[in-house]
C-alpha cells in the first residue's frame, strides 16, 4: 500500500538525517519527501510518501513518533487529502509539430509550457504523482532529455 | 535556582551533573575534553580512570542498570568517542539509562577534517536516545538538564552529548533551569483500565494461560506485582533472556527464561501455552524463535511503555501501554476489587508443574566434575542472595541462564539485546560503584574476558573489588558449539590456545588470581574472592567441547529443542 505521512517538525538542523536515517535503519521505503518551514518558523512540515503493508505502515508511524524532534505525525487518507508535486520536464524537439503536440499535451494535463528552444522544450506540471507518471508515459516517444521532482506536498480537507 | 552565574562551559557541564546527582563519571582524557577534565579539581565529582572508553561506556551502563540512574562515561573526541559507540550501542539495545559525555574538535573546526574530529553526533544517531551538540557555552545547563530526563524517563537509553573544545572554554551567563519542555517527548502513557479489564477477562477464560515476564518488568522494578498477580491467577511464569530474575527462580510457579537457550520446561510449556501476558518484552528472536509460529497460537496480551513495541514483532490482541508497573498495579486493584485469588489447581498448573519437576530431574548434565551446571550451582550456592551477577557473552552467559537461579528480583544484568562481549566485567565495575556493599561477580567466558580484561587496572586502583568468574574453555565456545552443531565440526578460529595464564594476568594487575581445578577447589576460591577486598579473577577450566543445551536453533520454533542425547 502507497501512504502518505504529514510529518511535523522542529525546525532545527540535522532532523530530515534523522529522518531519513531511522528509514533507512528500520528497513523501511521512502518513496519521495518534501520539506519545508511552516507558518510557524519554529517548525518544518515533512511529507514522505512511502510503501508498505499495513503493519508496516503503522510501524513506521510509531517509531516516527517516538523520535523526540517530532512533534506530529500523522497518516494522511489519500481520499480526504489534497496532494501534489510538481515536475519538470525537458523533452526533445525533433519535427515540426512536436512543440504543437507536448503543448498540447500539457494543457491535457494542467501544465505550463516554459523555455522553448529549438530542440527542446520545457514543461512544469502540477499533479498527483499517477498524473505526473501518466504524463511521463506520454511524453516518452518524444524523448525525455531530464526531469526534476519536488516529492508529494498534502493536506488533509476539511477540518479546523 | 536560576540565578544566572557568569562561568565556562565545562564548569557549567560539572555544575548541571551535581545537581543532577552524579558522583562519579567513568572515562579517559585526550586533547578535546582536557577543559572538561581541569574541573575534576574543583568539584566533587570522583573521576574513574579506565583504559579503554569503550569499558567507560559499560561501566557507566552497569551502574545505571544496577542504580537506575543514568552512569555518565566521558570520552574524548574522534577515536575516544568511536570507542565508546559499542557501549552506546549496547545501553540503547538494553535500553539503560546513561549520559556520555564527548569532547569535540573547535566549533570553527567542525566539517574541516580536524585532527581527531569525527562525525560523532551522525555515527550515533542510530544507537542514542537522543544527541545533544551544544554549540555555545550558554547551553550546556539545559542540555544536560534535558539529556538526564530523557535517559531515565519512559523507555530509559543512552544519550549523547557532544562538546566542542572552545564550548567548554567559553564564558557565558549560565541559567540552570529547574523546569523545561521537550515538545515532542512523551514518555509516558496512561494504561487503558478497561483494556487491563480485558486482559483480566482473557486469562481467566484461557485454558493455559502464561506469563512472560521481559526486561522491561525489572527495568520497572515490578516484581511484588508481577508476584502477585501470578499468585492471584496461579499462572506458571516463564521469561525472556533479559526478564531473567524479574521473578523468584526458586519460586513453585516459575519456569525460568525462555528462548534461544531457554529452560526445557520454559520453552514446552511456552509452546503449549493459549494466552500469554507478556510485560515489557518486544519479543526478541532470540527469545520466541519464529515469529510467525508465535503468534500463530497464542492470544496475545501485551504490555509496555513504548508505543512502537505494540505490533512490531508480535500481534497482540489486547495492547496496554504505559509504564508496565502501573500497568500491572492496575491489574492487581482490579483483581482485589473483583475477589479473584485462585487456590485450586487447574489442569494446565498441573501439567506445568510435573512437566518443570520432570525437567529437573531429567535433564542430562554434563557428566565430568567440572561441567557448567555444577559450577554455577556452587556460585549459587555460595553467593548472598542480594549479590549482583553481571555476565559476558557466549556459552557461559547461557549457562549462567540456565543453571544460576536469581533468587532475588533485579539482580542478574547481561548484554542481551546487542549480546556485546566484553561488557561483563566493567557493567561489574560500574555495578560494584552503584552498590559497594553487595558481592559483584561477572559471569566470565575467556573470549569475552579477553576483550575488556584490562579494567583490571581500573578495578585495582580504583579499589572496586568485583569478582571476575571465569570459565575458561581456552576458545570461542559458542561459536566452536555453532561450527560442531551446523558446521560439521569444521572448526575455524575458536581455539584461543591456553594463553594468558589468567591468574599471572589478574596478578600481574595486582589483583588476586585463583585456579580452581575441581569443585572443592571452587567452594574455596569462591569463599575467598567474597572475603577479599581486592579484585579477584577466579580461572575455571572446563571441557571445550561442553555444549549450552537444550538449543533451539534458529529460524525453528521454541519445541524443537536439541536436548542432551
Amino acid at each position: 500500500m502507497w501512504a502518505i505521512l504529514s510529518i511535523l517538525v522542529q525546525n532545527k538542523p540535522g532532523i530530515l538525517f534523522k529522518v531519513t536515517h531511522l528509514f533507512r535503519s528500520r528497513n523501511f521505503n521512502i518513496d519521495s519527501i518534501s520539506v519545508g518551514v511552516t507558518d510557524n518558523p519554529d517548525y518544518s512540515k515533512m511529507t514522505i510518501t512511502t510503501y508498505g503493508d499495513e503493519k508496516q505502515v503503522e510501524q513506521i508511524v510509531k517509531q516516527l513518533d517516538k523520535m523526540i524532534d517530532t512533534v506530529k505525525v500523522e497518516q494522511l487518507d489519500e481520499h480526504k487529502t489534497v496532494y501534489r508535486e510538481l515536475c519538470l520536464f525537458k523533452i526533445k524537439l525533433s519535427n515540426a509539430s512536436d512543440s504543437m503536440e507536448i503543448n498540447k499535451l500539457a494543457n491535457a494535463y494542467g501544465g505550463k509550457v516554459h523555455d522553448v528552444k529549438k530542440d527542446s522544450i520545457m514543461v512544469e506540471l502540477t499533479a498527483t504523482p499517477d498524473q505526473i507518471h501518466a504524463f511521463e508515459e506520454l511524453a516518452k516517444p518524444f524523448g525525455i532529455i531530464d526531469m526534476a521532482r519536488t516529492g508529494v506536498a498534502a493536506l488533509q480537507r476539511g477540518g479546523a | 535556582m536560576n540565578k544566572m552565574e557568569s562561568m565556562t562551559g565545562a564548569k557549567a557541564l560539572m555544575m548541571a551533573m551535581e545537581k543532577e546527582g552524579v558522583k562519579q563519571v567513568f572515562g579517559l582524557p585526550g586533547g578535546a575534553n582536557l577543559p572538561m577534565y581541569d574541573e575534576f579539581a574543583r568539584c566533587d565529582i570522583r573521576h574513574i580512570l579506565v583504559r579503554h572508553e569503550q569499558s567507560a561506556a559499560h561501566m557507566a551502563d552497569g551502574f545505571g542498570r544496577v542504580s537506575r540512574k543514568p552512569g555518565v562515561c566521558f570520552a574524548t573526541s574522534g577515536p575516544g568517542a568511536t570507542n565508546i559507540l559499542t557501549g552506546i550501542a549496547t545501553a540503547q539495545a538494553d535500553s539503560a539509562p546513561m549520559i556520555a559525555v564527548t569532547g569535540q574538535v573547535p566549533v570553527a573546526m567542525i566539517g574541516r577534517d580536524a585532527f581527531q574530529e569525527s562525525d560523532i553526533i551522525g555515527m550515533a544517531n542510530p544507537v542514542v536516545k537522543y544527541a545533544f551538540q551544544p554549540r555555545t557555552a550558554a547551553e550546556i545547563p539545559e542540555s544536560v538538564k534535558k539529556g538526564f530526563f530523557i535517559a531515565e524517563t519512559g523507555r530509559p537509553g543512552p544519550v549523547l552529548i557532544d562538546i566542542p573544545k572552545d564550548v567548554q572554554i567559553n564564558e557565558a551567563e549560565m541559567i540552570f533551569p529547574d523546569e523545561f519542555k521537550i515538545q515532542g517527548y512523551h514518555p509516558w502513557a496512561d494504561p487503558d483500565i478497561t483494556n487491563v479489564e480485558k486482559a483480566i477477562d482473557m486469562l481467566l477464560h484461557s485454558e493455559k494461560p502464561i506469563i512472560l515476564a521481559g526486561g522491561g518488568t525489572i527495568i520497572s522494578s515490578a516484581f511484588a506485582e508481577l508476584q502477585a498477580i501470578a499468585e492471584a491467577l496461579m499462572l506458571p511464569v516463564v521469561t525472556t533472556f533479559k526478564g531473567k530474575g524479574a521473578f523468584p527462580e526458586n519460586h513453585p510457579l516459575s519456569l525460568g527464561p525462555i528462548g534461544m537457550h531457554g529452560h526445557a520446561e520454559a520453552n514446552k510449556m511456552m509452546a503449549e501455552a493459549d494466552c500469554v501476558l507478556a510485560i515489557g518484552t518486544r519479543f526478541s528472536d532470540r527469545s520466541v524463535g519464529t515469529f510467525e509460529e508465535f503468534e500463530k497460537r497464542l492470544k496475545i496480551i501485551h504490555m509496555d511503555v513504548d508505543p512502537a513495541e505494540i505490533g512490531k514483532n508480535q500481534t497482540a490482541q489486547i495492547a496496554v501501554v504505559g509504564d508496565v508497573r502501573s500497568s500491572l498495579r492496575i491489574m492487581v486493584k482490579l483483581l482485589l476489587q473483583r475477589a479473584i485469588k485462585k487456590t485450586e489447581e487447574t489442569p494446565w498448573i498441573k501439567h506445568v508443574k510435573e512437566t518443570k519437576s520432570y525437567w529437573k530431574e531429567n535433564l542430562k548434565l554434563y557428566p565430568g566434575e567440572m561441567g557448567a551446571a555444577k559450577i554455577l550451582r556452587k556460585l549459587r550456592e555460595l553467593l548472598p542472595s542480594e549479590s549482583i551477577v553481571t555476565t559476558e557473552v557466549g556459552q557461559h552467559q547461557m549457562w549462567a541462564s540456565l543453571f544460576y537461579d536469581v533468587i532475588q528480583p533485579g539482580t542478574f544484568f547481561s548484554s542481551t539485546g546487542l549480546g556485546t562481549m566484553g561488557w561483563g566485567f566493567p557493567a561489574a565495575i560500574g555495578a560494584k560503584v552503584a552498590k559497594p556493599n553487595v558481592p559483584v561477580v561477572d559471569i566470565a567466558g575467556d573470549g569475552s574476558f579477553s576483550m575488556t580484561e584490562n579494567s583490571l587496572a581500573t578495578a585495582v586502583l580504583e579499589d572496586i573489588p568485583v569478582i571476575v568468574f571465569l570459565l575458561n574453555n581456552s576458545s570461542l565456545g559458542m561459536v566452536a558449539q555453532w561450527q560442531r552443531t551446523f558446521y560439521n565440526r569444521r572448526m575455524n578460529g575458536v581455539d584461543q590456545g591456553h594463553c594468558p595464564d589468567y591468574v599471572k594476568l589478574a596478578e600481574s594487575y595486582g589483583a588476586q588470581g585463583i585456579r580452581a581445578q575441581s569443585i572443592d577447589e571452587l567452594d574455596k576460591a569462591i569463599k575467598t574472592a567474597l572475603s577479599s577486598d581486592v579484585a579477584t579473577v577466579i580461572d575455571i577450566p572446563i571441557d571445550p567441547e561442553e555444549d549450552v543445551l537444550p538449543f533451539v536453533a534458529p529460524g525453528t520454533s521454541l519445541s524443537e529443542m536439541i536436548l542432551p542425547s
